[in-house]
């Protein structure tokens, strides 16, 4: 191959890329402006609610339960090398809540309904059902990635909070009730030195975290290649892409947060 | 047709200049290229209103690329596409939307949402696109279930039908909407001869009774013959062919005749194997 061809082989593929990327931009442009814009179809964002975020909460509840006995279990043991038992709670909820409720929730919702959301809308472009929606002068982003946008944005911050909660509850099962850490200090550790703004980065997090998926996932499904081959490479594609985001925002949103 | 047998021949190349008046749907040197390839060169054809277009021809002739043109779901490089008196390539927003509304579309693998039942399928076009009451959309889709033959499917999901019944369920969500125009995408793709007559029967009386345009992509050669009152034969990216059944079948085209032939040689083959 000739500096030339490769030249321009390299060439093509950076303007592939920017042609991509700017495709994938203008997607989230268009789904979150289709929010505002007539016709309005409620039904369709608490239908997508309701699968996004009723129908995951029991694995938000579990896994958010054993993540806080986990860290239940580990922060007493590394604590009380110290002496610091009492710091138990503070510990506990300040990881839990700046950090992994927001990562974990989303990844969680990422393998649970992002997978399901690309592979769906990936069927529904192999099967023309979403050239079916434009021949019928429905605008498939509104009717389709629209609602589950909404549905992110209102389903991540929630299912985190709820993640927080069980997850505080799950430390002090285990290091309160099984290892005997000290009760008292455990949520007056935490009512003293988590402020309105620790709980402000989770939720500002899940937010993000929330529209990411969505875009990701959605966009990856929308532009499956229309075979068998091509949904399952559109799900694995939205779920890894989804979670490395998820971990890159997390450390900017950290980085600006803090 | 309007034009000696002469003049049909490479129809693409010299376009016939017709009045707007009498066609549902005028395409003008539509030009189409993916990457490398030019799949759709310079195609110029007439669908009259209230007529059954078949548009035939090989693999990679372009019929698919062609039918998503009139449909609206891809753009052309050049050329233009009249609907109804619009020039549809000019058109976006709204004013394409108004246009969509007068289409219907039978899409090759029925298209039906999977998670909807047959009525709501069928209803979902009146769900979405007007205001009629629950009442007066039971009873359309209900009226237009009977005419395809569908009574008593309401509440089948589309995997509980077979293929025959779901290329009938998705009619009648083109239908539903009254539409001028129907088109058809290789509507009888993988079902078995006796389906295929009775699906082709069903598109023809369809047709006749809500007075539709209708365009059809077809395989089912020379059998879609019989249903059709004209043909559009596409080679090589070309209209090589077009106008009533009787003046293509006479044409003096060795290609024509060879994929006509070819086709019939290939359903013998099969029929003698599964014999």
């Amino acid at each position: 191959m000739s500096i030339v061809e490769m030249i321009e082989r390299l060439g093509a593929f950076v303007l592939d890329g920017i042609v991509d990327l700017g495709d994938f931009a203008l997607f989230l442009l268009y789904s979150v402006a289709y929010v505002f814009l007539p016709p309005y179809k409620p039904r369709l964002w608490v239908r997508q609610i309701r699968i996004i975020g009723a129908d995951s909460l029991f694995l938000i509840i579990l896994i958010g339960g054993f993540t806080g006995m986990v860290l239940g279990l580990q922060g007493y043991n590394t604590l009380r090398r110290f002496g610091s038992e009492g710091a138990l709670g503070t510990v506990v909820a300040l990881v839990l809540v700046r950090e992994l409720g927001p990562v974990l929730a989303a990844i969680m919702l990422t393998a649970r309904a992002g997978s399901a959301m690309a592979a769906e809308l990936g069927s529904m472009q192999a099967s023309e059902q979403i050239d079916a929606l434009t021949v019928m002068a429905i605008n498939p982003v509104q009717y389709l990635v629209s609602p589950r946008m909404v549905a992110g944005v209102f389903s991540f911050p929630l299912l985190t909070a709820i993640f927080d909660v069980i997850g505080i509850f799950g430390g002090y099962m285990i290091g309160v009730g099984l290892l005997g850490a000290p009760s008292g200090p455990y949520f007056n550790g935490i009512a003293a030195n988590m402020s309105g703004h620790d709980i402000m980065i989770s939720l500002y997090k899940a937010l993000v975290f929330g529209v990411v998926v969505m875009w990701v996932c959605c966009y990856k499904g929308y532009h499956a290649e229309r075979m068998a081959t091509g949904v399952s490479r559109a799900t694995t594609e939205a779920v890894v892409l989804s979670s490395v985001l998820i971990l890159a925002f997390d450390y900017f949103l950290g980085s600006i947060l803090l | 047709m309007s034009q000696p047998e002469s003049n049909y021949l490479e129809a693409s190349a010299q376009p016939r200049q017709t009045a707007g008046a009498g066609h549902a749907i005028e395409v003008r040197e539509l030009r189409k290229r993916f990457g490398q390839q030019q799949v759709l060169d310079g195609i110029t054809l007439n669908f009259p209103a209230g007529e059954l277009t078949t548009i035939v021809g090989p693999s990679g002739s372009g019929k698919t690329v062609l039918l998503k043109h009139l449909n609206l779901l891809l753009r052309p490089d050049s050329g233009t596409i009249t609907i109804d008196g619009d020039d549809v390539t000019k058109l976006s927003g709204r004013a394409l939307d108004r246009v969509r509304e007068k289409l219907g579309m039978l899409f090759q693998s029925g298209a039906l949402f999977d998670s909807l039942t047959v009525f709501e399928n069928v209803a979902f076009p009146l769900v979405e696109k007007t205001n009629l009451s629950r009442e007066e959309i039971a009873q359309r889709v209900s009226e237009t279930l009977k005419a395809v033959g569908l009574e008593g499917m309401d509440d089948k999901y589309p995997s509980q039908l077979s293929g025959g019944m779901q290329k009938r369920a998705a009619l009648a969500r083109a239908l539903v909407h009254r539409p001028k125009i129907l088109m058809l995408d290789e509507p009888t793709t993988g079902l078995d001869p006796a389906r295929t007559r009775a699906i082709h029967e069903l598109i023809r009386r369809t047709q006749q009774n809500f007075h539709l345009t209708v365009v059809m992509v077809s395989h089912d050669v020379p059998e879609v013959f019989q249903i059709c009152d004209r043909v559009a034969f596409l080679h090589n990216g070309k209209a090589r062919l077009h106008g009533t059944v009787a003046e293509v079948l006479a044409a003096d085209d060795e290609v024509f005749k060879r994929f006509v032939a070819g086709r019939a040689a290939g359903e013998e083959n099969e029929t003698a194997l599964e014999g």
